[in-house]
């Protein structure tokens, strides 16, 4: 543990990212608690208020507490995130072992598919499965996973194949041990690690591709209080009201910007050969 | 090199064929009567079926796939649901000015990626190294509609000095372009960084250096050069990036481009243009690998035979 602990110490980046992502959790998880006010009450006596001692944000086009919508969103993006990466392991984890354990055959066919998934650039891919599913919360959050399939199907494939290689697993073929005990007891336990890192990376990719959609109008919805969707719903008073669309944006920036900062600094704590050049 | 061209050629062979399957499937997996969506939802039960005939949706899927593809092929992509014009019209002037934003934008971002990106590398554990580091994990970091409306608000809005939207003249490009060319930049200066900082440690390096070489020297017509090489196939697959990327930066700007089209055509369900944008552009970007692999091949002789 104390090793572990000097480990993150040294990669310098790691702590502060890790407090901005932990302040993120705790709004997500105790949203109803800390949010001042309902973040779908509207007070039309009170709208567009610039941030203040009665709204700490301010309020919307419909009065609504702006503090309270952030403090909701984070629940929305943390799912956002979770769901998504989740969905993408469940899908492309299976993938890349078939690929990667049968050969052959198999592997060259599943491959081309993710070639093919890979072919669509950036969120182009996700926002053709928007126009097939069409939109809104879970569509954004499955089109977001199918995204991130290729990049778990290509990491659990090379890994397999790397484990393949070992001589336990040659021992366990002569023991006669069949495929789908030697896959679940001996296999996944072994390509774990990478495809867990790779999963805790991938979160802020899709963090920032689901409000992507949201922004579009493909995603989550009004009045849901989605940070995507509330940044793209403030365009519209973008020139009266800037901290509408001020506030939404640093909220995804801080959280994206946290993930990405504990992840350069734990790459940093866990690869001596970064620091030591 | 020929014959390795060809074989990377017949390798992306079965991607474009399965880039076609998937887009010419994608209005088969939208649920509900693939004719009803083109003849519309209150449309009747006869115009169904006139337009099932019409379009050939009666016939087997191998046969209306193998018609879509050699329609594709000619240039025919049918008719835009919305105005009835030919789709490839309506995409053709849409399509050229994204390229043109995503090039302003790539060569934006390689020179400021680059830049960077040594500089980082021959003053590497230092404090610019160190900003460096911070900017660039900024810039991967800000959700690309967001930093375009700050710029927006900034340059536009408070100082006055640049249009809001549009594509009127090349001062609209400005801020589009340097909204995509941003996370672009960030992306190449890392990789850059890495490539310079191993390259720095080579034998021929220190060889040039004892010779009596300035630094600068050394640095820049010794190492960047090699340096430069593995950043070929970022920037291909950036520039990728940038083209699916503008979806989101067109909307934010208003710029006629595909990526905006895209959108617009999905909230007005025109499927047969949504179709054709998205097959345009995965269909560019695997021929942008394709080329970026033979010029990696070109500039770095070693991976020509394998």
């Amino acid at each position: 543990m104390s090793r572990g602990w000097r480990e993150l110490r040294r990669g310098r980046l790691a702590l502060p990212g890790a407090a901005v992502v932990c302040a993120f959790a705790v709004a997500a998880l105790l949203a109803p608690w800390l949010a001042p006010a309902d973040p779908t009450r509207s007070d039309l006596a009170n709208v567009l208020a610039r941030p203040g001692a009665a709204h700490l944000l301010g309020t919307d086009e419909l009065g609504r507490d702006m503090l309270s919508r952030i403090i909701h969103g984070a629940r929305l993006s943390m799912l956002e995130g979770l769901f998504a990466v989740g969905l993408a392991l469940a899908l492309g984890l299976p993938l890349g072992l078939a690929a990667g354990y049968a050969g052959g055959t198999v592997d060259a066919v599943l491959m081309r598919v993710v070639d093919v998934l890979l072919a669509f650039p950036g969120v182009l891919l996700a926002v053709a499965v928007v126009s097939i599913l069409g939109p809104g919360l879970w569509n954004a959050m499955v089109a977001v996973a199918i995204y991130s399939v290729p990049v778990f199907a290509r990491l659990a494939r090379g890994s397999t194949l790397a484990v393949k290689q070992e001589v336990y697993i040659e021992g366990c073929r002569a023991l006669g041990m069949s495929n789908l005990r030697i896959v679940g007891r001996h296999v996944l336990p072994n390509i774990a690690a990478p495809l867990l890192v790779m999963a805790a990376l991938r979160v802020a990719v899709a963090i920032l591709t689901a409000s992507s959609l949201s922004f579009l109008g493909l995603g989550a919805q009004p009045p849901t209080p989605e940070w995507g969707a509330m940044l793209s719903n403030g365009r519209n008073y973008v020139l009266i009201a800037p901290h509408l669309v001020i506030f939404p944006g640093l909220a995804i920036l801080l959280l994206v910007l946290g993930l990405n900062l504990l992840q350069e600094g734990l790459r940093e704590a866990l690869d001596p050969r970064i620091t030591d050049r | 090199m020929i014959p390795f061209a060809l074989r990377r050629l017949l390798l992306a062979a079965p991607v474009f064929a399965g880039v076609s399957l998937a887009v010419f499937l994608m209005i088969h997996l939208i649920p509900g009567d693939p004719a009803r969506l083109y003849a519309g939802l209150e449309a009747s039960q006869e115009d169904v079926e006139g337009v099932r005939r019409a379009l050939g949706l009666h016939e087997p899927l191998p046969v209306q796939y193998g018609r879509f593809l050699g329609r594709f092929v000619t240039g025919d992509l049918g008719r835009s649901l919305k105005t009835g014009r030919p789709v490839a019209e309506e995409i053709a002037a849409r399509y050229s000015s994204t390229v043109l934003l995503a090039s302003l934008a790539i060569a934006s971002a390689v020179v400021l990626g680059s830049a960077t990106g040594v500089v980082a590398a021959v003053w590497r554990r230092s404090a610019v190294d160190q900003a460096a580091l911070l900017a660039s994990l900024l810039g991967l970091s800000l959700p690309s509609f967001f930093l375009g409306l700050v710029l927006m608000l900034v340059f536009s809005v408070q100082l006055g000095r640049l249009p809001l939207a549009g594509n009127a003249t090349w001062r609209h490009a400005v801020l589009p372009a340097v909204t995509l060319a941003l996370p672009a930049a960030a992306v190449i200066s890392r990789m850059v960084r890495g490539s310079l900082v191993e390259v720095l440690e080579q034998d021929y390096i220190r060889t040039a250096r004892s010779k009596g070489l300035t630094e600068w020297v050394v640095v820049n017509s010794h190492a960047v050069r090699n340096a430069l090489i593995p950043v070929v196939t970022v920037v291909g697959l950036q520039l990728g990036y940038l083209l699916g990327g503008a979806v989101v930066t067109e909307t934010v700007f208003s710029w006629p481009g595909i990526g905006r089209l895209i959108v617009q055509s999905i909230a007005a369900r025109d499927f047969p243009v949504v179709q054709a944008a998205v097959l345009l552009l995965a269909v560019t970007f695997v021929t942008i690998n394709l080329v970026t692999d033979m010029l990696y091949a070109v500039l770095d002789p070693r991976i020509r035979p394998g």
